[in-house]
């Protein structure tokens, strides 16, 4: 009975949304001029909801720019369409907000309505990743540093391994993309002068499909002893490359051992299940610091250009420790 | 020779054993194939199974397109599906029972028979443009499979559900059991009766059609009920594959492979005429293009250059029009102009 109600709820929500179509996005409705008095009122330009990352990283900036906090927040996802993006940006700047943050889904083409927001004297936080802009047109950038989640991926097979000849392969992110490059290039630098070879690399688009498809190919091609290590950019194509090896009669973890980036909950998971080795976390409770730097920025304190958040690394044992307190 | 030359698909059929040639001669153990715990494995047993969501999207496909329309939602509907699904037995108390996992893979396919049925009402009774009709859906379907899921990826552990996609039977992969049945009963119901003919018809003349008396609604309706239904079913199994509903990534892109795959199989895009053992021919050689990619060790950034390239390659072979200058070159005039070129009143007869 009940998974008829729950299919039930799904055909209707599915209905409903035809008859929205996608039009459900972020209009307040008509609330005048901005809100007077301590609430600081923020804009934030998401880049969409195209992952499990992503999500979380909405759901931290939602809980910092809480009322409770003092903040009122008008939130936009673009769905990953630029122009979308700069559009949600620019209804921010006509609705007067204080402050605007954004995730910006492309580094190009952001002059204009950054100086937009500048000439309305509204100041702009980046969050996540960066523009090519003039550093002058935001006031700060907080996120992540790729290349060094790839240098502590990087140290730990290093230090594993220490002399032992050993055959990577590499499942690489969407080709192009700012933490694909970043990670495999930190990576290499630390493995430069090791015992670990990269016998192969090919992208799985930082999918759990294209994970295992991709893995799938390459343990037709070396076979499971032919292969030591994996290094996938992403935990989802690490849980995708552990199908495809459990497929191929070997054991993920043991006979190929598997070091990824991300830490999120699955993948948290497979590290305390002794499938994954070793993962470097991608944090991506970004909020309170984007909070923070936003208060600091209207008090006309003034903050660093660029705010890097610390990543921490898991073992199997500190997964184990940690994995029931996570927030995702 | 010259007849087996003139056949349709001998083409298309001329590609896939190339590639797979290709791929034999850079890696020869990519044609080997192993018993393993009674089981086989190997890279074309990899290439079979993978290729169901494909196969069973691109066989919805070439319907559809035979109706003179074209299905953009398919993507989605596997993302809505798949999270439909899992959702299910994730929520329910006993994921591992096949009772459940049975009940959940019946909703998912039946909400996508629902999103079939609402395309091909657009279509068909409302008379919008497939292209525009199915975009609705191919935009809002995807967000409806991200409310399910709440954005996160839903991953289950489900032993029943897990068979569908990675089980065997008979040492065979089971999804290429799915995939085969799927593509005996469309070619059962198009070819043993009447339908075949009579969505031929739709897609070449609508109105011709239906001044003839065919009642060509109820059939472009249908089509795009079965290419959603089986849409449906590939969205299950691509979950079942990854055991989790990845509502952003499940689908993505997968109706242009599954226009292509129609295409190289030797449907034209302009209706009528339609073929399903060239549809499951142009699925193969795209799931094989995959595995040369990876066989060769062609790197990320170059592999779309090179699929573009045997793409290119691969419809150049099959154009009647390189054939014809192929002769000319090589002295040959034994050419009838036209022969190869669709002729619309054949169906007719």
């Amino acid at each position: 009975m009940k998974t008829k109600f729950r299919t039930g709820v799904a055909v209707l929500g599915a209905l409903a949304l035809f008859a929205t179509g996608c039009g459900s996005s972020d209009s307040d409705g008509g609330d005048g001029g901005s809100a007077s008095g301590d609430t600081i009122k923020v804009g934030f330009a998401q880049t969409g909801s195209e992952s499990g990352w992503r999500s979380a990283n909405t759901e931290s900036m939602k809980e910092a720019f809480s009322e409770e906090n003092g903040f009122e927040l008008v939130f936009n996802a673009a769905d990953n369409d630029p122009a979308a993006q700069i559009s949600a940006v620019r209804s921010f700047i006509s609705q007067g907000v204080d402050a605007i943050v954004i995730a910006p889904i492309v580094e190009d083409g952001w002059d204009d309505v950054l100086q937009e927001a500048a000439d309305a004297d509204i100041p702009v936080i980046l969050e996540d990743r960066t523009v090519t802009s003039s550093e002058d047109l935001y006031e700060s950038w907080v996120g992540l540093d790729f290349k060094k989640e790839g240098v502590m991926a990087g140290e730990w097979a290093a230090t594993e391994f220490g002399s032992e000849p050993t055959k990577m392969v590499v499942l690489e992110g969407t080709t192009g993309s700012a933490p694909a490059n970043d990670r495999a290039e930190g990576f290499d630098e630390a493995i430069a002068g090791s015992s670990i070879e990269k016998i192969d690399s090919q992208t799985g688009e930082f999918t759990r499909d294209g994970g295992k498809t991709v893995m799938e190919g390459f343990l037709q091609k070396y076979g499971v002893d032919g292969i030591d290590l994996v290094y996938a950019h992403n935990d989802d194509m690490a849980l995708g490359a552990i199908e495809a090896i459990e497929a191929a009669g070997g054991v993920p973890g043991e006979d190929i051992k598997i070091v990824s980036i991300d830490a999120v909950h699955d993948g948290m998971q497979a590290l305390v299940d002794g499938k994954i080795n070793f993962i470097v976390e991608c944090n991506p409770l970004l909020g309170d610091l984007a909070a923070g730097l936003v208060k600091s920025v209207l008090d006309g304190e003034t903050v660093e250009k660029q705010v890097y958040v610390e990543d921490q690394s898991f073992t199997q044992e500190q997964a184990a420790e940690v994995i029931d307190s996570r927030a995702y | 020779m010259t007849r087996l030359m003139k056949h349709r698909l001998f083409w298309p059929v001329f590609s896939l054993l190339a590639l797979i040639v290709i791929n034999t001669i850079a890696r020869p153990q990519f044609i080997k194939i192993t018993m393993r715990d009674g089981e086989f494995y190997g890279a074309l047993i990899d290439i079979l199974r993978n290729c169901a969501p494909l196969m069973l999207v691109a066989l919805g496909m070439t319907l559809v397109i035979a109706t003179r329309g074209i299905d953009l939602s398919v993507g989605a509907v596997m993302a809505v599906s798949g999270a439909v699904t899992l959702t299910i037995i994730d929520g329910s108390s006993s994921p591992g029972s096949t009772s459940t996992v049975l009940v959940a893979i019946l909703a998912g396919i039946g909400v996508s028979l629902v999103l079939g049925l609402w395309n091909g009402f657009l279509v068909a009774v409302l008379d919008i443009q497939p292209i525009i009709a199915t975009l609705v859906l191919m935009l809002a379907g995807r967000g409806v499979a991200l409310l399910i899921t709440d954005g996160f990826i839903t991953t289950v552990n489900s032993e029943p559900l897990n068979f569908v996609a990675t089980g065997y039977l008979f040492a065979l992969p089971f999804a290429l059991f799915i995939w085969l049945a799927a593509a005996a009963a469309i070619a059962i119901v198009e070819r043993r009766t009447a339908l075949g003919v009579l969505t031929e018809a739709v897609g070449i003349n609508p109105e011709a059609s239906r001044l003839a008396g065919v009642r060509s609604r109820g059939i472009i309706l249908g089509a795009y009920v079965a290419s959603g239904t089986l849409a449906g079913i590939a969205g299950i199994i691509y979950s079942s594959n990854i055991r989790a509903a990845d509502a952003n990534a499940a689908g993505d892109l997968i109706e242009l492979y599954a226009i292509l795959a129609v295409v190289l199989g030797g449907t034209s895009l302009m209706g009528g005429k339609f073929t399903i053992a060239g549809t499951v021919i142009g699925v193969l050689i795209i799931q094989t293009l995959d595995s040369t990619i990876l066989f060769l060790g062609v790197s990320s950034a170059q592999s779309p250059v090179f699929f573009a390239i045997v793409v290119v390659i691969v419809v150049l072979i099959q154009s009647p029009r390189v054939h014809q200058w192929g002769r000319a070159l090589t002295g040959g005039f034994r050419t009838r102009p036209g022969t190869e070129v669709r002729n619309d009143a054949e169906v007719t007869a």
